[in-house]
């Protein structure tokens, strides 16, 4: 048990002598946090819109109100042709045009419609989709109001879009468990794999094996703390995600901790496999990279929702442990379900660990290859 | 020779990297208590025996025991009681020089302090610098780390891969004195080096050439064993007298040695007239300013014949 506590011991300094490896480890989650909490928003906020009003009549000036009353729009410019509104957004200087017709008021009141033109910059279009339907449920809402029983049948088709579990569509609820599958894959994996590769690479390794420690304890001392900092990060993003990003723990804690820890597991598994495998701290880092990151940011769920995707890329994230790992964690923490929903989810990722753990085992060989 | 004082033995061992022969049905036998030296330039196959004996990797063909035990079978019992330097520079360089010690003692479950008389000699130069971190010692004292760190379980057997590459003369020196001293407590050292004059420090060497066994004696007992008269020349046209001695029949061979060209000549065809006669030859080709002298073969030399006449058979 001495000898246990020695050899984690030296781990810990490994890590902690080496600023690079600090940084990874500790500043990496916050870092992530903020930035896809921030600034890397979909949300709708602080829109540029720019207005051309030819009317300028009562109902043009309450729909403008309306729709830059909220945080969502803010209007940055009058402007009296297309022209100007192409440039604009060419520019990139708005992101929306609105564009009333003419006499607008009076054909919204005595014909029941009216044309209203919004233009949104594609070159983003989940962005651009988003300010669409924001602005259109404002100024229907707006249109109702003043036009009320006079609005044209065709047009009161109003749709009550309400978005469940994340009301104000805040992006943080989908990245969240994104980013703790990212990090806890990226730590647990990555940095494992290199702290045994360097010692493949600097030959103490080859001292170790010629000595009577066994490899699997060997393994294990590698091991202890890259868990011990997984649940370190752990609790830094729930802590951030819940205080900083304002995103709820809804479900049970105790089961994310649990389901975070199987994954942790899983991650671990890996990261020695990949340390069977590679020969250099750079090719475990390629390969750290290509086989988990990569996967694990366009593969699982957390960027793009994998119902979209063609079936033989649904059928290689069935296989990407992270994929479950993020869709447990979506339904736990955000939707706040019970356990058993996620039955399946955890019973896979047990699965996954039990077999990579066995792999990983079984391909540490006691001699050089 | 009886087998119970044999330490490490190999008999037929080959290996193979993919079609590259590193080893060769070699065979050697190390006593107790000796020290033995392999001796070879790089690529001789010194460091793939040493993985082997080391029990690191298996032969291909061929078996090998540390003492008494099989490196393949008794695998676990061998770690226990051997120590291992390898060739490059293999403690941890962000740990310090106690830190390193006190890992590499807990490696093997023992204190520093258990067997620190063995180390004393050795380790007292660079216990001052015992919070340096390891990476930034000199390469001297890197070797005497590294040595403490193979030393630190008492093993019966050390195996030290080319621990003197790379190192000062003035270090080098010093850590053959080291291992002189080792001697003194009955541990077996088994040596590779590339320098050739290191091996007359050493108890028998093998000389190793492409995996296979040239010669193996008492440093001593390989120098008696050189069959030519060794001649030294040295003058103005280095150039033209290398090729000008190659044409000679007599000459077995003939090759740059530092500032001289070493002549082998048969020693049957030798006489007390020869340099006489090689002199006037020489001049009447046209040489110059050249000085010749009989000169007693070191032991690269008799590594140039050895592997000279090992190709003649093939």
């Amino acid at each position: 048990m001495r000898q246990f506590f020695i050899f984690v011991r030296k781990e810990f300094l490994h890590i902690f002598r080496d600023g690079r490896s600090v940084l990874i480890l500790l500043l990496m989650p916050v870092v992530q946090i903020i930035l896809f909490g921030f600034a890397l928003t979909n949300e709708v906020k602080n829109v540029k819109v720019a207005i051309m009003d030819p009317s300028r009549d009562a109902a043009t000036t309450m729909i403008t109100e309306r729709l830059t009353a909220g945080e969502y729009f803010r209007p940055y410019k009058m402007i009296t042709t297309e022209q100007q509104a192409d440039a604009l957004l060419r520019g990139g200087e708005v992101s929306l045009i609105l564009n009333y017709s003419e006499r607008f008021r009076e054909k919204l009141m005595h014909q029941g419609s009216a044309r209203l033109g919004l233009t949104a910059d594609g070159t983003d279009p989940n962005m651009a989709s988003s300010i669409i339907l924001y602005a259109s449920s404002i100024i229907r809402s707006a249109e109702l109001d003043i036009a009320g029983k006079n609005l044209h049948s065709g047009g009161v088709a109003i749709p009550n879009v309400r978005l469940l579990y994340n009301p104000q569509m805040k992006s943080s609820y989908n990245f969240v468990p994104g980013v703790m599958g990212l990090i806890l894959m990226l730590i647990c994996a990555m940095m494992t794999s290199i702290s045994i590769v360097r010692e493949k690479e600097t030959g103490t390794m080859e001292v170790l094996l010629v000595s009577p420690v066994r490899p699997l304890f060997l393994i294990l001392s590698k091991v202890v703390p890259y868990f011990v900092l997984s649940v370190v990060n752990l609790t830094t993003i729930l802590l951030l995600s819940v205080f900083l990003l304002g995103v709820p723990v809804t479900g049970s804690l105790f089961w994310l901790v649990i389901l975070s820890l199987v994954f942790i597991f899983v991650s671990l598994s890996m990261g020695l496999l990949i340390s069977s495998i590679a020969s250099t701290q750079v090719a475990a880092m390629l390969i750290s990279g290509l086989v988990l990151m990569m996967p694990v940011m366009l593969l699982s769920g957390m960027i793009y929702p994998i119902s979209n995707m063609p079936d033989i890329l649904q059928v290689i994230a069935q296989f990407i442990p992270a994929k479950w790992y993020i869709e447990a964690v979506r339904k736990l923490m955000i939707q706040g379900l019970p356990l058993n929903s996620v039955v399946t989810e955890l019973s896979v990722l047990v699965a996954m660990a039990a077999i990579y753990l066995t792999a990983s085992l079984r391909s540490f060989r006691d001699r050089l290859q | 020779m009886k087998s119970s004082d044999i330490s490490v033995e190999a008999k037929g061992v080959s290996k193979n990297y993919s079609s590259v022969k590193a080893l060769d049905d070699l065979s050697l036998s190390v006593q107790k208590g000796e020290m033995f030296g392999l001796i070879g330039p790089d690529g001789a196959g010194k460091s793939t025996l040493f993985r082997i004996l080391t029990t690191l990797i298996l032969p291909d063909s061929g078996v090998a025991t540390i003492e008494g035990f099989d490196i393949k079978r008794d695998y676990k019992s061998i770690r226990r009681i051997i120590g291992y330097m390898p060739g490059r520079f293999s403690l941890y360089g962000d740990l310090t020089v106690d830190e390193n010690l006190s890992f590499f003692a807990s490696v093997f479950n023992v204190k520093v302090a258990d067997n620190y008389p063995l180390i004393e000699n050795i380790f007292k130069d660079i216990a001052p610098f015992g919070s340096r971190r390891a990476s930034r010692l000199s390469g001297g004292m890197k070797q005497k780390l590294a040595l403490s760190c193979a030393l630190i379980h008492k093993p019966s057997v050390l195996f030290l891969d080319e621990p003197t590459t790379g190192v000062d003369p003035v270090s080098r020196r010093e850590f053959w004195q080291m291992l002189e001293r080792l001697k003194t407590y009955g541990i077996t050292i088994v040596v590779s080096t590339s320098y050739m004059d290191e091996a007359l420090l050493c108890d028998r060497v093998a000389l190793i050439k492409e995996g296979r066994v040239l010669s193996s004696d008492s440093p001593r007992g390989v120098i008696d064993s050189y069959q030519n008269t060794l001649l030294a020349i040295w003058g103005d046209d280095m150039h033209s007298l290398l090729k000008e001695l190659r044409s000679y029949n007599e000459v077995k061979s003939v090759y740059s040695f530092g500032q001289e060209h070493h002549i082998a000549i048969d020693k049957k065809l030798y006489n007390h007239n020869y340099i006489d006669s090689l002199t006037q030859k020489l001049e009447e080709r046209g040489e110059r300013n050249f000085h010749i002298k009989v000169i007693a073969p070191t032991i690269e030399d008799c590594y140039m014949e050895f592997s000279a006449n090992k190709e003649g058979y093939e």
